[in-house]
């Protein structure tokens, strides 16, 4: 579960990029993250996984207290979360199976774990004939699908996928979406940032919607309901 | 999953990482050997040094004679007396007669000297002292026993003895600080180096919620494993070069005034101390370079 409870946060060279955001993500949820560049998304996925701290408000994180945790935590909180990225962040030089493996052995995992995760989480994202290719030997979503493995890989109660999309075509966007969609209801809790909103429009989703810092929409179902939000 | 020491892992990572940047892991390795290098041949020059000056330091002795008034008898009794004193470790009593017998052998062919009688010596004690360093407060001390008449003491080379092997010592004291700190750096550097090559799995690793300690052991590793190849590589270079310097003064030292301890005997020392820098350095260098980092 994710609280964020009346959230400033004011960088170093004085940009205010949250004016008191107030957000509560429970367990299991599906829920998409959307607004214009500048607004705030990436900072406030950055307060989850604890890069930076917030200027005021409180912030809970899977049970951890962000506001006070210490150095020596925040590994800790972070294996409950697993991250996606637009750019996908693989290792060019490991393969598709040691990008998987390299997760797990992060977190301290033994070798007889790696042998029984990594086959079946390459099974549920479609890639289990890929498991010897490297990230340049494959295309754009299958490269996205090995990221959202490796975010899978550790069992996180949580994935953020912060603009999963951005570099795929519609179709493969559309693929990527719905793997995401099957992973949820399999019981992980998912935060989707995303500016896309015909892929929004069409889950029938919880939609939480920021511009300026502040959050100025939170429903289920659509991004743009015929006007601007 | 729980926390667990992958020593296999760690020692796999930080051995292939040597390679991906073998340039500079040859350069760090270099620069070790060069350091401790200058260090040991250093270190061999101030050990062989002072291994001298203790020989010289054993022949080194003060001659205690005791008063003319005193018989044979009375001046053997003052022994115990004398080994009372501090700093004394051991002496020899010689008595007027010997003494006379010593000096006309080491003047066999002067006649002038054939008749003296033994009573232009004096009954003496030659003794030994622990610290030469003390030499002029033993030799006051032991002007203050009763029936001492004298004490000779080459107290200036006493003191010009433990002054050079003070300067020796505090001259390689430093020399050897500051390529410590030299080699540190370069360590420092390498290690740094692989990080960068490095960054992006970091990044990851980070995310993942891999802990500092698990991300950290690869590069100590690494720093050992460099700075361990520089001890072993300048541990036999050092080998040859004594060896070959050794046969230079045996050459031109026909008189035997230089002595040479063999390096053999140095190995039990040198081996340790080379491995132990190396070790240090190496494992120093990784923390200094990745202590900064690790704050993220």
């Amino acid at each position: 579960m994710i609280r964020l409870i009346d959230v400033y946060k004011e960088y170093d060279n004085g940009t205010k990029a949250l004016k008191g955001v107030n957000m509560r993500i429970d367990d299991g949820e599906f829920v998409f993250l959307v607004g214009p560049s500048g607004s705030g998304k990436s900072t406030v996925i950055k307060l989850i996984t604890a890069e930076i701290a917030p200027t005021e408000g409180r912030l809970m994180v899977n049970g951890y207290n962000l506001n006070n945790i210490s150095p020596r935590q925040v590994p800790y909180m972070r294996r409950t979360l697993g991250i996606v990225f637009q750019d996908f962040r693989l290792i060019q030089k490991k393969t598709v199976y040691e990008n998987l493996s390299f997760a797990m052995r992060a977190i301290g995992a033994s070798s007889r774990e790696l042998r029984r995760r990594i086959p079946y989480v390459l099974q549920l994202v479609g890639l289990e004939q890929k498991a010897d290719r490297y990230p340049g030997q494959l295309s754009g979503g299958e490269q996205q699908r090995v990221a959202i493995a490796r975010a899978l890989v550790n069992n996180p109660s949580m994935i953020i996928a912060d603009e999963p999309t951005g570099n795929l075509d519609p179709q493969r966007s559309l693929e990527i979406m719905m793997l995401l969609e099957r992973i949820n209801e399999l019981g992980t809790t998912m935060l989707v940032v995303t500016h896309e909103k015909n892929l929004v429009n069409r889950f029938d989703k919880r939609v939480v919607a920021i511009e300026n810092g502040r959050i100025i929409s939170d429903k289920t179902g659509g991004y743009y309901n015929g006007e601007k939000i | 999953m729980a926390r667990r020491f992958d020593a296999g892992y760690y020692f796999s990572e930080g051995f292939h990482s040597i390679f991906t940047h073998g340039f500079m892991s040859f350069a760090a390795v270099c620069m070790i050997v060069a350091c401790l290098l200058i260090m040991g041949s250093f270190s061999l020059v101030a050990v062989n040094l002072n291994d001298m000056l203790g020989d010289l330091e054993d022949e080194n002795q003060l001659a205690v004679y005791i008063d003319d008034s005193y018989t044979e008898e009375q001046a053997r009794a003052l022994e115990e007396e004398l080994k009372a004193v501090p700093n004394v470790t051991n002496m020899t009593f010689v008595t007027r007669a010997e003494a006379l017998d010593t000096y006309q052998q080491s003047h066999n062919n002067v006649e002038l000297f054939e008749d003296l009688p033994d009573d232009v010596f004096r009954d003496r004690y030659y003794v030994h002292i622990a610290d030469i360093a003390q030499m002029a407060q033993t030799k006051a001390n032991l002007e203050q026993v009763e029936g001492v008449g004298d004490v000779v003491a080459a107290v200036e080379i006493a003191e010009g003895f433990v002054l050079v092997r003070n300067i020796a010592t505090g001259v390689a004291l430093v020399l050897v600080g500051i390529l410590l700190v030299i080699s540190l750096f370069i360590i420092a550097n390498t290690i740094k180096l692989a990080t960068f090559y490095r960054r992006e799995e970091i990044a990851i690793m980070k995310l993942c919620g891999a802990t500092d300690g698990f991300i950290q052991w690869p590069f100590v590793v690494e720093g050992l494993i460099l700075g361990l190849t520089g001890a072993l590589v300048a541990f036999f270079v050092q080998w040859g070069l004594y060896q070959l310097v050794g046969k230079v003064i045996i050459q031109g030292n026909g008189l035997s005034l230089v002595t040479m301890i063999g390096y053999t005997t140095l190995i039990p020392t040198i081996l340790p101390v080379f491995c132990g820098v190396g070790a240090l350095i190496g494992v120093g260098g990784s923390l200094l370079a990745i202590r900064k980092f690790l704050q993220v």
